[in-house]
């Protein structure tokens, strides 16, 4: 008995719709958060994390209504991060029916805020989010990976590990690690930066960035993660979660195949 | 020919996502409502006990909802209540978190305890054991279910001819063993979500919504 190895897709979303555009012959809306989200679980993801990138305050309404029709039908645990800044905000997209948020940037600008979430709802709806590169030349963290903002365009001289292990001190229940240096390439996740994260911290990892076959999922449990999230592969279609399982399974990893019984579900209230 | 549908309190007492608890028992066919009202608690078929966090908190925000008496007479006049995760937990002996002990609800014996495990919270997907003829795992004991969780009851231990005595428990592990389900009569809980669980946890919930009938 354990617990298998997550497999989460990662969409980006921006007023409602999802920004990579995709082309699923099965998907009439490519567009449609939800939609995806439920194409997604048939095709047994673990988990869904949504990414909200919508820049303006007013606009965010459409996140929490994608948010409570996705919760609304699909049946895993879904993650929603990006532009969470007070614990107001966490409460709010967790009445709307999100089971953990993603903190990034708030927290860096006021790490008591992981305390605080913690505090109120528990560590276990609270993702640390931590975009992290390799230290460029001029910068040095005792670690050698330092935490970026802005995408990844602005270093801020923190040391990523650190940092991370810091924050599951303050009460992160699990630590997002998005390599922003394979983020994009398709070469492969940062190996050695899961590793060094693994090494310091004891709330799960998920690692991020740089997907580019399925041949690069195993490594990334190899290393030490928890639970591997890619976003290009799949939205564009080069990989589909099935393959990125088959390849873990191969590498002897337990993954959770969905489940058999789910065409028989009955409601027994249902006329008949 | 049609039936009425069960009708499912899920109980609000100020903790977490209670939204999935409401759809997912809908989609079985549940005619759901999400409160604390007494009235409405009593008289629900089904009364789902949810919880996150911590027990401490969970138990104080029970209290301030009347939830240990709600639960206490309602299974004293043998309606069925089913707690998930923390919902679960409350219902042991007591909590300890941090070397603070909090009692429960005290319906089983146990004390829910932090696993000892490399890497925590228990988060993801795990398989169970169900013991044979158990209802609710019927036709999914081979499924994984959805759990998140630091604490949880690693030992079971029937005190006598007592409530709990003849309860099917159903184990999972995370480095040691842990209760992931209890089946004793009217009183059903999971430590797992299985709200969050897909169509295993469908199923699982389907089971339950027929013991109300």
């Amino acid at each position: 008995m354990s617990l298998s190895v997550r497999v989460i897709p990662c969409l980006d979303v921006d007023r409602g719709r999802v920004v990579k555009g995709v082309n699923f012959a099965d998907l009439r809306d490519a567009g449609d958060p939800v939609a995806l989200a439920r194409l997604y679980d048939a095709e047994g993801a673990d988990e869904l994390v949504f990414l909200d990138i919508t820049a303006s305050a007013q606009d965010r309404s459409t996140t929490y209504d994608v948010v409570e029709r996705t919760a609304g039908e699909v049946f895993i645990p879904l993650t929603v991060g990006g532009g969470v800044r007070s614990v107001g905000d966490v409460d709010r997209l967790l009445r709307a029916g999100a089971d953990k948020v993603g903190v990034n940037t708030a927290a860096l600008q006021r790490p008591e805020l992981i305390a605080e979430i913690a505090d109120r709802f528990g560590a276990q709806v609270l993702v640390l989010s931590v975009d992290a590169r390799r230290t460029p030349t001029g910068v040095s963290t005792p670690s050698g990976f330092e935490v970026t903002t802005h995408g990844g365009r602005r270093g801020t001289g923190i040391d990523a590990l650190a940092w991370a292990e810091r924050a599951a001190r303050l009460g992160a229940g699990e630590i997002l690690l998005n390599s922003m240096d394979a983020d994009g390439t398709g070469q492969g996740y940062d190996l050695a930066m899961i590793a060094a994260l693994r090494g310091v911290v004891a709330v799960p990892v998920v690692a991020s960035g740089g997907a580019g076959t399925a041949a690069d999922f195993p490594p990334a449990v190899a290393a030490g993660a928890d639970a591997v999230l890619a976003a290009s592969v799949f939205h564009f279609g080069t990989l589909r979660i099935g393959q990125v399982k088959a390849a873990l399974t191969a590498a002897g990893y337990p993954v959770r195949t969905p489940c058999s019984r789910g065409g028989s579900v009955t409601p027994p209230g249902e006329p008949g | 020919m049609s039936r009425t549908r069960p009708r499912v309190v899920v109980l609000d007492y100020g903790s977490g996502n209670l939204r999935s608890a409401r759809r997912a028992l809908e989609r079985v066919g549940a005619e759901v409502e999400v409160g604390s009202d007494p009235a409405a608690v009593l008289a629900a078929d089904g009364l789902v006990v949810p919880g996150v966090g911590a027990y401490a908190a969970a138990m104080a925000g029970l209290r301030a909802v009347d939830g240990p008496r709600l639960v206490t007479q309602r299974l004293a006049a043998g309606r069925p209540v089913l707690g998930i995760c923390v919902g679960l937990q409350v219902m042991f002996d007591r909590g300890v978190e941090h070397g603070t002990q909090t009692p429960g609800l005290g319906r089983w014996p146990g004390v829910v305890e932090r696993l000892d495990a490399p890497v925590l919270p228990h988060m993801g997907w795990n398989t169970v054991s169900a013991p044979a003829g158990s209802p609710l795992f019927a036709g999914v004991a081979g499924e994984r279910f959805y759990f998140v969780h630091s604490y949880a009851v690693r030992r079971w231990s029937p005190r006598g001819p007592a409530p709990g005595t003849k309860a099917l428990v159903t184990w999972s592990e995370h480095s040691e063993p842990f209760v992931a389900a209890v089946e004793d009569g009217v009183l059903m809980a999971t430590q797992f979500h299985p709200e969050k669980s897909g169509d295993a946890g469908a199923v699982l919930l389907a089971h339950w919504l027929e013991t109300l009938r």
